[in-house]
C-alpha cells in the first residue's frame, strides 16, 4: 500500500487552476523530486499534503486514511509531516535549541529533558551541533537550514517535505543542506523535494515528475527522466537547467 | 534690552507663587487630603494604559480572527471609539456610570474608565498591526508543526509582535498622559486642574504656573520617548527578516 496516495486532486486559487486532476502515489521509504518551472503548482502540490492548502476536488490519502476532509484533525496529521521551506522559516525570537524542542513539548508532550536530548543529537547529526544556543540570525543561511531540517525530524515524522530547500541558500551552501538531505534518504525517510538541483535528483531521487501548468507531464525514475524524456516540455526544461 | 524682551520677561516675574505651591502641582493636598496634581496625572495614565493594553490585546485579537462574529464586534467597537473625541468619552463615563451602576461613581474612576477605554481601541489596531507585520512563513511553520492556533499566537506570533509594539505603545502612552489634562473637565484634580485651582486661590502668576506645568508635562513625555528609542535600539536584533525576493 502506497503512503501517500493523489485521487484526481484538483485546486483553484480564485479562477487560476493551479493543480490539475493530480494522481500519484509514493511509497514508503520513496525519495521523489517534484521539478517543474515556477508557477507549475510543484509547491502547492507539496503543501496540499499537510493541508498548509485546501484542495476543492479529489483526495489525498496518507497510510490508507483520507485527510482532506472537513473534519480531519489538522495538528495530528501535521505533527507526522516534517515540512522544510525556502526561506527557513525559523523563529528569530528563540535559540537554535528551542526552535526546535518547542513542537515536540507542545505538540507531544514530551519532557524538556527529553526533547533537549534529541535536539542536540539531531543538531549533531546535521553538523552543528555546537550551535545550539545561538539565535538563527547568529548562524550562515546552510546553517539556518540544517536547523529547520533538525526541528522538522524532531517530531519524528513519517513524511518529509521539503519546497525548495536550496533556493534561498548562497552556492556554496547549498552542498552542506543537501548533504543532510542525501543522509536522510539513505536512512529511508520518505521523502517530496521540489527542488531544482538536479544533480540531487540523479544521485538519490527513486522517481522524479515534471509538472508544468498543474498538470504532471512526465515521470519516471531519474535515469529515464534525464536521459530520455518523452514530453517536449520536459526536453525545453532540461535543456534550460542542466 | 528691547521693549519687546522687557514685556515678555515681564510676564514672568511672580516664581515664589509657584514655589510655594510647587508640593500641591505635583502630589494635590496629599498625604493630609486627596492625591492630586502630576501624580494623579500619572497614576490615571498608568491604570489607563494597563487596562488599555489588555483590553486591545483583546480586542485586537478578535478583530483579526477570521470569525465574522468575533471580528466584527471588536471592528464597530474601534471604528465608534476612533470616531469619537475623547473629551465626550470622558462626559459619558461621567454621566451613564452612575446611572447604569445605579449610585455615585467617583469622578477619578469615570475618568480612568473613559481612558481605559479610549486607549484600548488604538492599543487594538497596534497589536493587530504588529501582528500582521510578522512574515506570514512564522505562522506556516508552526501550525505545520502541529502547533494549535492558540499555541501559534502564544509562543511564535505575538512574542514578537508584541516586541515590535513597544514604540507605537509607548507612543500611545505618551498622548495619554497629555490627554489626562482633560479630566479636569470633570473636576478630576489632576496637574492642569490642580494649576488652575493655584491660579483662582492667589489670583496672580498664571504665566508662571502654566508654563510650569507645561515644562513638567515635556519632561514625562520627553522621558518615556527617549526611553522607547532605547528600547527600539535594543530589541532590532531578533525580529523575523521577510527576506523573500
Amino acid at each position: 500500500m502506497p503512503l501517500i496516495e493523489f485521487h484526481n486532486v484538483n485546486k483553484w486559487f480564485g479562477d487560476f487552476h493551479v493543480l490539475k486532476n493530480i494522481n500519484e502515489s509514493v511509497n514508503k521509504g520513496e525519495v521523489l523530486v517534484i521539478c517543474g518551472p515556477s508557477g507549475s503548482g510543484k509547491s502547492t502540490l507539496v503543501r496540499c499534503i499537510n493541508r498548509l492548502e485546501d484542495i476543492q476536488q479529489g483526495e489525498i490519502i496518507i497510510n490508507g486514511q483520507v485527510v482532506t476532509h472537513k473534519n480531519q484533525d489538522l495538528n495530528a496529521l501535521r505533527s507526522e509531516i516534517g515540512i522544510v521551506f525556502q526561506q527557513f522559516n525559523l523563529y528569530p525570537h528563540l535559540t537554535v535549541l528551542k526552535n526546535i524542542t518547542l513542537a515536540p513539548i507542545k505538540v507531544k508532550k514530551i519532557t524538556k529533558e527529553e526533547a533537549e536530548q534529541t535536539a542536540l543529537r539531531l543538531l549533531d547529526r546535521v553538523g552543528i551541533g555546537n550551535q545550539a544556543h545561538k539565535y538563527p540570525i547568529e548562524l550562515s543561511g546552510g546553517q539556518q537550514q540544517r536547523v529547520a531540517i533538525a526541528r522538522a525530524l524532531a517530531m519524528k515524522p513519517q513524511i518529509m517535505l521539503f519546497d525548495e530547500p536550496t533556493s534561498a541558500l548562497d552556492p556554496e551552501m547549498i552542498n552542506e543542506v543537501l548533504n543532510v538531505m542525501k543522509n536522510l534518504a539513505r536512512e529511508g525517510m520518505t521523502m517530496l523535494c521540489v527542488t531544482h538541483e538536479m544533480g540531487f535528483a540523479r544521485e538519490v531521487a527513486d522517481r522524479v515528475i515534471f509538472m508544468d501548468h498543474g498538470e504532471i507531464l512526465e515521470r519516471g525514475t531519474p535515469g529515464h527522466f534525464f536521459t530520455s524524456p518523452e514530453h517536449e516540455r520536459t526536453k525545453a526544461f532540461l535543456r534550460e537547467i542542466l | 534690552m528691547d521693549t519687546f524682551t522687557t514685556w515678555f520677561f515681564g510676564l514672568f516675574t511672580n516664581w515664589p507663587v509657584v514655589w510655594k505651591n510647587f508640593d500641591y502641582l505635583l502630589i494635590g493636598a496629599y498625604p493630609q487630603g486627596p492625591l492630586g496634581g502630576l501624580a494623579m496625572s500619572i497614576v490615571m495614565a498608568v491604570i489607563g494604559i494597563f487596562g488599555a493594553f489588555w483590553i486591545g490585546l483583546a480586542v485586537g485579537l478578535m478583530r483579526l480572527s477570521r470569525k465574522k462574529w468575533l471580528s466584527w464586534p471588536a471592528l464597530v467597537y474601534i471604528e465608534i471609539i476612533r470616531g469619537t473625541p475623547l473629551l465626550m468619552v470622558i462626559f459619558w463615563f461621567y454621566f451613564f456610570a452612575p446611572i447604569l451602576l445605579g449610585q455615585a461613581v467617583p469622578e477619578t474612576h469615570s475618568a480612568i474608565a473613559a481612558f481605559t477605554v479610549f486607549t484600548s481601541a488604538y492599543v487594538a489596531e497596534i497589536v493587530r498591526a504588529g501582528v500582521l507585520a510578522i512574515p506570514k512563513g512564522q505562522t506556516e511553520a508552526a501550525r505545520s508543526s502541529g502547533l494549535s492556533h492558540t499555541q501559534t499566537m502564544m509562543y511564535i506570533i505575538l512574542p514578537q509582535a508584541l516586541r515590535n509594539m513597544i514604540p507605537s505603545f509607548v507612543n500611545q502612552f505618551v498622548s495619554l498622559t497629555k490627554d489626562t489634562s482633560l479630566a479636569m473637565i470633570i473636576n478630576v484634580n489632576e496637574l492642569t486642574l490642580s494649576a488652575r485651582h493655584i491660579y483662582t486661590r492667589t489670583m496672580k502668576a498664571p504665566m508662571e504656573i502654566f508654563l510650569t506645568i507645561a515644562v513638567l508635562y515635556f519632561i514625562i513625555c520627553w522621558v518615556l520617548t527617549a526611553f522607547s528609542r532605547k528600547l527600539e535600539r535594543n530589541m532590532s536584533r531578533y525580529q523575523a527578516r521577510n527576506n523573500a525576493h
